[in-house]
Formats: structure tokens, sequence, C-alpha cells
């Protein structure tokens, strides 16, 4: 359970420009507090073991059998899974809220890993349209491309592609880190409203087009800015933080981030409500 | 929302009808309302394959007003007369089903005025003229339209197709993908999107000439392609100017003779995966459409919005 009142965080964390309110409202007291812990209950979360370990073969499953067979692996205490043969198909690996070592051998289509909190995942292939939407928690890594709509609405959590990916990377975004190791399409990070995205390529027209809140990073060329978009200065602690990421993300360790471009919402066209903190959405 | 689906065999040919069928069917839950295929096989390269309707497919699902086969009869025979005053020699013909017919035939002569002659029966359309391409087209999935034409043995170099969820316009063949590129033969087109701007083009486009056979938004492609062809832009030149002069959401496939080709448009609102190695080229809605043909672990990419791509064969 996140301790929000720990003012060392709050601090440390705003100096890190990751967001500028202050922490306060009835709603945030009443639905953190530690004292009512034993009231949260997770549907669908287990004790796992990731040194027990075990294989399935989905090529003749679809995705709902493939799916219910993870949760019922998960449920026998198995802590790592590797999917074998996921040829493309859509929505496998969603909605699991557990601790779980994930690993695909092969690539997935629409959907994957959608609506997940906490697995770490491995996808040795490429991804589809919408990969992790709605993430909570977690990392998903990717080694080869993926489509449109990587991350929408993520709210929390890693979420690493090493190749490009296609456009609206991080619309909606709420939380969390997005990085890729390419490039990326039009309207990266469309209307995001928190969180961050690293792209070390280039990117397309109308990068953060509308966007509320959350920094975009590129480190080659921007195609345009979108509606509302406007470049930042890139500060000392923007640069340690991106070195980290870069490094624990196992990607662009090397990479000159000095030379980076720091994208903020310029604020002029939204009348944003800042009644709902991001404490608040991390901690869901 | 439809699928589409294409293939092009670099140096090679192939069972591209059998492989079409697979792509196709497993976009089926993007739409099965009809399936359509560009199959570009191997003629003898001077007689041209005619594929064409003299009605609609009236069954269950159709918006198409039932007729008897007799009205059908009725339309082909005139369509043969027409065909015998046009100085067009039928050397083979094919009555596949009562409304839908292949003929190969010697032509020499203007293709515009051919097809508007024949088009001219009420309710006849010509699908597909060409000495490669042959446009089938019909109610149902993929595997009906396949198994009712007998599609699986089809070979050749290139292939594109379509599988249909009808939203603008009605369920038949009329309204069905691929378009043929009239007034030129062996050209097709299939579409996944829609189009803003259909009719301020289609009025632009009629008094220039060019046919519409259909209110499908789709079929302007076809014809905003030909028209640009007609006035001496390459295909890949016409396809450039599409992405300014459509205005909407759309990702196409375009093939010609010896050429398949993609447009995205600017806001890659569309979906599209990408298959490239140097033997073939295979691309889809959707990656399980490549995955029906290339099972193996494979690199594929999403085309960035904007983006026109050629490849010949």
């Amino acid at each position: 359970m996140a301790n929000l009142k720990t003012s060392e965080k709050k601090s440390k964390a705003q100096s890190m420009g990751l967001h500028t309110e202050v922490l306060t409202g009835k709603t945030q007291q009443k639905f953190f507090n530690p004292d009512e812990a034993e009231n949260f209950y997770y549907f669908g979360t287990y004790d796992v073991d990731f040194n027990k370990r075990t294989e399935i073969d989905v090529k003749n499953m679809d995705c709902r059998e493939a799916n219910k067979k993870i949760d019922e692996l998960m449920k026998d205490g198995y802590g790592t899974i590797v999917i074998k043969n996921p040829q493309g198909k859509h929505s496998l690996g969603v909605g699991i809220l557990n601790k779980l070592n994930l690993i695909f051998e092969g690539s997935l289509g629409y959907f994957g890993c959608g609506s997940m909190d906490g697995p770490i995942v491995r996808i040795n292939g490429r991804v589809g349209w919408s990969c992790a939407e709605n993430m909570m928690a977690g990392k998903v890594v990717i080694e080869k491309n993926a489509g449109s709509c990587f991350g929408a609405a993520i709210r929390g959590g890693d979420l690493i592609c090493k190749g490009s990916v296609g456009a609206r990377t991080g619309i909606d975004q709420k939380g969390g880190t997005i990085i890729i190791g390419g490039d990326a399409g039009a309207f990266t990070g469309f209307m995001m409203q928190r969180g961050r995205i690293i792209i070390l390529g280039d990117v397309g027209i109308n990068l953060g087009d509308s966007m509320y809140d959350g920094t975009i990073f590129v480190g080659g060329k921007i195609g345009s800015f979108g509606s509302d978009a406007v470049e930042a200065e890139l500060t000392d602690s923007d640069q340690d933080w991106l070195k980290r990421k870069l490094k624990v993300a196992e990607i662009g360790e090397n990479f000159d981030v000095s030379k980076m471009t720091k994208v903020v919402a310029g604020k002029k066209l939204w009348n944003y409500d800042a009644l709902e903190p991001t404490e608040k959405k991390g901690a869901i | 929302m439809c699928g589409i689906a294409g293939l092009i065999h670099r140096g090679n040919t192939s069972n591209v009808g059998f492989e079409l069928q697979g792509m196709l069917q497993a976009l089926k839950h993007r739409g099965e309302d009809s399936t359509g295929y560009a199959l570009y096989g191997k003629t003898d390269g001077e007689n041209f394959i005619m594929r064409f309707k003299v009605g609609e497919n009236v069954a269950e699902g159709s918006s198409s007003v039932k007729e008897d086969v007799s009205v059908y009869d009725e339309k082909k025979k005139i369509v043969d007369s027409y065909l015998s005053e046009l100085g067009a020699k039928v050397i083979k013909e094919d009555r596949i089903l009562p409304y839908s017919l292949r003929y190969e035939i010697q032509y020499d002569k203007d293709l515009m005025e051919f097809s508007q002659k024949i088009e001219s029966v009420e309710g006849v359309e010509i699908l597909s003229m060409g000495k490669s391409l042959e446009v089938i087209k019909d109610l149902g999935n993929a595997e009906v339209v396949c198994n009712r034409y007998n599609l699986d043995k089809v070979v050749g170099t290139h292939a594109i197709g379509h599988a249909r969820m009808a939203t603008e316009s009605g369920v038949d063949i009329k309204s069905a993908h691929p378009f043929w590129g009239y007034p030129f033969s062996d050209v097709s087109v299939v579409h996944n999107g829609q189009l803003t701007n259909y009719w301020n083009n289609r009025r632009v486009l009629e008094n220039k000439g060019m046919r519409f056979m259909s209110e499908c938004d789709s079929e302007l492609i076809a014809v905003y392609l030909a028209e640009k062809m007609r006035n001496g832009a390459t295909l890949e030149e016409g396809m450039k100017e599409s992405l300014v002069g459509l205005d909407g959401v759309f990702t196409y496939f375009v093939a010609t003779k010896d050429s398949l080709g993609m447009a995205k448009d600017t806001m890659a609102a569309k979906p599209l995966v990408l298959y490239e190695s140097d033997d073939l080229v295979a691309m889809g809605s959707e990656e399980i459409a490549i995955r029906s043909i290339l099972p193996q672990e494979i690199e594929t990419y999403d085309p960035f919005d904007g983006e026109v791509k050629v490849w010949q064969i």
C-alpha cells in the first residue's frame, strides 16, 4: 500500500518534475487509509513462485482458452510461464492482476497484455494495436516492433518497445513510462494526461497533440508539434532520470540524453482541473 | 470495420487463390457481409478475361431485389449481342453462377467505349477486365466465396482481397470490393476506412467522364486513381496525390498487372501490418492474416502515416 503521506517521497518526486499538485482532498484520505487495507481485495491474485516454471503451446487455443490456462497455472503457483506459438493472436495475457514472469515466444495481435497490474512480460516478437492498454503496473518489454495505440491509457508501469511503433503511442496516457527504441508515428502522446514517453528515434507529425500534462522526450527528429505541445528546457534532473530509466530498460544505455528534446503541455488549450492528483491514479 | 489483405510473389508464382483465402478468412471477424478477390494469374497475354455480373446474389442478407433467372438470361443475351457489335470475339465462356460470368475475349479497341456499351444494360457490371486480373466477389465470408467460385487452385503472382462489413452502402455485389480501376485493364483496389469527401470528388470525376457503379465510398479510390493515370500520372504518383485529394481515414491497396501498392492516410487511423522479404510481400489489416501463410516467426511492422509503397513482381 502506497504511503501517500510520506513527505520525503512527495518532495523528491516534485523536485524531479513528476507533478506539481499538493496532495489534499477527502477522497484521497478515504481511499488510501492504510487502516482500511484489509478491506481491499484483488480478484484473481495468487501466491506464485518465480522459480516454478512451465510452458504452454497456444497454437491451437483461442485467446480465451489461453488466458484461462495462464490463470490456472498461476493458481497452481507457477511464477514463470512461457507461451509458445502465440502467432499474432489477439488479447493474449490480458487482465493479469498478479506478480508473474510471462514470456511470449513469438508475436501478439491486438490488445495483448491489456488491463494488467503487476506482471513482468517479455515478448520475443512483435505486438499489434493497443498493446498493454490500461496497464496499471508491471513491465512489458517488446523485442521487435509495435502497432498503433501502443500503451493507450496506461496508468503505471514501464512499457518498452525496442523497435518502432505506429501512430498514437501513449494516447490518453495517465501515468507510467513508455520507451521506444526506434521511431514513432503520428500523434504520439495524443491527449496524454500524465506519465512520460521516451522516443530514441524520430517521431511523426502532431507530437503531443492536445496533451493535458506529462512529458515527452525525443532523441531524433520531430515531424511537427501538435496543438498546445511546446518545447521545454531539458534539466539536469531530466537527464539523470533518462539515463537511469534507459539503463533499467536495457535500451539505449549509451544514448546521449543531453541532445534530447523535451516536450510538455503549453496548458493553453484546456481548463485543467487539478482535483485528481497523480498519486491517486498511480496507487489505484 | 473491414479487413484487407494482399500479397505479391516477386520473381515467382504461387497458389495465390488459396493463400488469399486463408488471409481473408483469418480476418472474417472484421466483416463477412461479402468477400472479394482480385487475383493476378497466368494468362496467354493476348486475350482479355472479363468477369461480369448480370444480376445480384439475392441470398438471405442481401439488400438486392429478387429476380428470376430468366431475367439474367435475357441480360446475358443482350451482352452477347453487344459484344458482337463491338467486334469482340468470345473465345471461351463460363457461366459460373446464374448471375456471374467469365468470358475470354479477343478485343483490341478502346476499353472505355467497350465498358460503356456493356454496362448500358441495366444491372450488368464488369467486375474486372484484364489480361491478368480476375475480380471475384460475392456475399459471404472468404471460405464461402472461395468454394463457390473454386478459387483455391488459382495460380498467380499477386492478389488483393477484402472482407467487408457493410456500413456505408448495401449488402450486394456491386458494393463489394475489390473495385476495378475502370477503364484501365488489370487495375484493382481494396479499401478499409471511410472517405468523407466522396460526393464532392464523385461529381467532379463524373463530369470528367468517369463512371461509378455503386454508392460505396471505396469505389472513389479506384476511379480517382484511374483518372490520374488517364492524365499521365504513374500509379505511385496517383497514390501520393490521393493522400491529399481524398479526405477521411483509409488504408488501401491497389494492384496492376505487375505491381502491388499500399497507401495509408496522414492520420494513420486504419491498421496495416506489413511483411517484406526479397521473395514475398504480404500485408493485412491484422497480423493474423499474414500468419495464415507464414506461421513461423517473422519481422513485421506497421507502415507510418502518409506512407505509400509500391512493389513489382
